[in-house]
């Protein structure tokens, strides 16, 4: 018998084991595998999903366990849906779902290509580019809030010694017009560095070839850039995308520590609307239906944009 | 031989595992916000575990998490706490959702009674429904929002001179709250000693209550009603009167033109910062924190004082504090009860207000010398004599994250106009009530 990983193992079967084994089909062993991990799944997924579709017609109190449960029909989603502050939410979510992955992409995949050329001290440049992502979210809230304070933060110093203005004369989390983009500059700060790297990674997956047959053909460089390097770095940025939206649309912690959702409820992002809604009004019903139109939101959204990716990388 | 190797081991597991349940059963966990008078506390809970043998453990939670975290922790039937300090406002879901442990029963047999605790404070932290003789709490800290202020900078006679310049009148305690925001506009911006300082630090924490205990220290003073008949849910053209729009008026005018920039999120911890730092000529903040101030090397001793919320229209402050409650999820109820009875003893309450927390025992409170007991002692009493408090609905966390989401909309962020945040207020509660029910 030849000497396999499969012989190996079939040697290393104990005979109990192999004799138990003998009698099933490859069906029933693949089952076997494959059916913790599927009664994982409908335990922690799968069941709660329904659970909370359940709920979601419901009136139903966390905080109330003793209360009479009414079926209210679609009036939780009903409310939801024309609740003028939920869709400010909304639009919050949307600016800066937007603009970070708007700035992301395109100082991320600027970053990678200038990293991408071979010069001294690449290796270190692009680990100093990469350690905002590494810190964590809560760590980052705090300390960029302290670079916001009007009165002794650097990023105020900064913005006054470039524009002449008094640093205390803006507040960059107290104001309604800059609170929003206080929390798009953060994460953007935080997050390029990993589209930077999925785009590297993109731009190293490119052969020298084809660069070099488009050299022969005299192609310029900048011809070269948009119809070698964009169209074969274009699935990867989508999927850069994609990681970063979906992670945006549930963004908490970070804006949690930056502003609370304020001033007022301008930065108020759904997930932190939800979480008061769920955790801090007990209104378990309401935020059910709440979490279920945000997650057809994001799969219906992320469904059609996968199918765009899919049609991108036959290309 | 086996049989009897079988037999002590069990008997050894069996006397093992009591002795484990009879350390247990000694130690009480006591469940509070973590500030001044927690310290206090544990400095006076020695003499207890002294007295009964029973060790105390204590888990303190920073205020901005207090409430999410304990009533989490209420809400799902934990056993972290067996006593809890808690808000005044839960005082309601406490009782209802059977969080709380009556005590009516153990104050008769134990002979403590509520005619030994000040009136408002039993009503206030006590009571479930409000105002009957149904007790879930025992009256542990008297609190109220007042407000301090730098009194050297008061008694300077530059600034005297500059500020009767500029206003006509003398620079003194503000009697109103008028001219509280008048004296805190004279100091927007002014240089003192070299350094640019500010009016007032005030409350607009947009997160957990903060916004909505410093506006309603303005709300309170112009008549402020949470309902026009009591007990009737009728908040129209009470929660949203004339008066109500004005006091909101006043508070955004506050925040605009006499707080250091960059206050938009600010509470406790904030309103401490900026006058430790010496940012700014008053403050407000809970009398909780008054001894600490007092005793603070930098801003305290001389060149501080302290003085009740203003009134405007009438006398009226911002309650805070809280009772003491036994947790009907603790399987540790008789050792509670027993902290709770030494507790309310007036040797032990004379003991508390002397290690900086507020007692509200009728025997510290009317005692002779109390009033010059601390510099902030008579002004407690005088705010304690006006006091109001939040709703303390069994709901009161959603009347209270639609107050400040309206509050902070309207004060902070500038939208709308104060008619209309009150409007809106008065439509969210309505909403809550009629969930509730009770409309």
């Amino acid at each position: 018998m030849t000497d396999t990983p499969d012989t190996r193992a079939a040697k290393a079967t104990p005979d109990r084991v192999a004799r138990k084994i003998k009698g099933l089909s490859d069906r029933a062993i693949a089952w076997i595998f494959v059916g913790p991990t599927i009664f994982l799944l409908l335990a922690i997924n799968i069941f709660p999903l329904i659970w909370t579709v359940n709920l979601s017609f419901t009136n139903f109190r966390a905080n109330r366990p003793n209360r009479d449960v009414d079926y209210v029909g679609l009036r939780n989603y009903e409310r939801i849906l024309t609740d003028s502050d939920i869709w400010l939410n909304m639009q919050a979510t949307a600016h800066f779902l937007f603009w970070t992955i708007f700035f992301q992409v395109l100082i991320g995949f600027t970053l990678a290509y200038l990293i991408n050329k071979k010069f001294k001290g690449n290796d270190l440049w692009t680990t100093i580019i990469v350690l905002p992502m590494m810190l964590s979210p809560a760590v980052v809230g705090n300390f960029w809030k302290f670079l916001y304070q009007p009165q002794i933060g650097l990023f105020n110093y900064i913005v006054a010694f470039i524009s002449g203005k008094d640093p205390s004369s803006f507040e960059m989390l107290g104001s309604v017009q800059l609170a929003p983009w206080s929390i798009v500059i953060v994460d953007t700060w935080m997050w390029t560095p990993f589209v930077m790297l999925i785009c590297l990674a993109g731009l190293r997956s490119i052969p020298d070839y084809i660069y070099e047959a488009a050299e022969v053909d005299r192609a310029s460089k900048l011809r070269q850039f948009f119809t070698i390097t964009i169209p074969m770095v274009l699935p990867f940025l989508m999927l850069a995308v994609l990681f970063r939206g979906i992670e945006n649309f549930k963004m908490f912690d970070l804006v949690v520590q930056l502003t609370g959702g304020g001033p007022g409820s301008t930065t108020e992002l759904t997930s932190i609307n939800l979480k008061r809604e769920a955790f801090e009004k007990w209104r378990t019903g309401y935020a059910s239906a709440y979490a279920i139109i945000l997650f057809v939101t994001v799969f219906g959204l992320a469904s059609i944009y996968v199918k765009a990716l899919n049609k991108v990388k036959e290309r | 031989m086996k049989h009897l190797k079988l037999a002590s081991a069990s008997a050894l597991s069996i006397a093992a595992a009591s002795f484990a349940s009879s350390a247990q059963a000694q130690e009480l966990t006591l469940c509070w916000a973590a500030w001044d008078p927690a310290n206090a506390l544990v400095e006076l809970s020695k003499e207890f575990e002294e007295q009964s043998g029973i060790s105390m453990s204590f888990e303190f939670i920073p205020w901005p998490n207090f409430a999410d975290r304990m009533l989490n922790e209420l809400n799902s039937g934990g056993q972290l706490c067996d006593l809890l300090i808690g808000d005044s406002q839960w005082i309601g879901g406490g009782a209802e959702n059977g969080h709380y442990v009556k005590l009516n029963d153990f104050f008769d047999a134990e002979g403590i009674s509520m005619d030994d605790f000040a009136e408002a404070t039993v009503y206030a932290y006590s009571t479930w429904p409000k105002g009957t003789p149904n007790y879930y709490a025992l009256p542990a800290m008297g609190d109220a929002n007042g407000w301090f202020y730098r009194k050297d900078w008061f008694a300077r006679e530059d600034i005297q001179a500059a500020y009767k310049e500029a206003t006509g009148q003398d620079l003194r305690e503000p009697q109103s709250q008028r001219e509280m925001l008048q004296i805190a506009q004279f100091f927007q911006g002014r240089e003192i000693d070299g350094k640019t300082v500010y009016g007032a630090s005030i409350f607009t924490e947009r997160g957990s209550e903060g916004i909505t205990m410093g506006v309603t220290s303005a709300l309170y003073p112009w008549g402020f009603k949470y309902e026009n008949t009591p007990g009737s849910y009728d908040m129209d053209g009470a929660v949203n009167s004339p008066e109500a729009v004005e006091a909101l008026e006043f508070y955004k005018e506050f925040y605009e033109t006499a707080t250091p920039p960059g206050y938009t999120n600010s509470y406790m911890g904030e309103s401490l910062d900026a006058f430790k730092s010496g940012q700014v000529a008053m403050a407000m903040n809970w009398f909780a924190f008054f001894p600490g101030l007092y005793a603070d090397p930098a801003t305290g001793g001389d060149k501080i004082d302290f003085f009740v919320n203003p009134p405007q229209n009438q006398a009226g402050s911002t309650l805070g504090g809280q009772g003491i409650s036994v947790v009907a999820y603790s399987d540790k109820q008789d050792q509670a009860l027993e902290y709770i009875k030494w507790f309310a003893n007036p040797d032990v309450q004379a003991k508390w207000w002397s290690l900086g927390g507020y007692s509200a025992h009728n025997s510290v409170l009317n005692d002779p010398g109390f009033k010059d007991s601390a510099p902030f002692a008579g002004d407690f009493l005088e705010a304690m004599g006006s006091v109001q408090d939040f709703w303390q609905e069994p709901a009161y966390a959603e009347l209270l994250l639609a107050m400040q989401k309206r509050l902070h909309d309207y004060v902070v962020a500038d939208q709308g106009t104060a008619q209309e945040a009150l409007d809106k207020l008065v439509e969210d509660w309505t909403e809550v009530f009629e969930d509730e029910g009770k409309l």
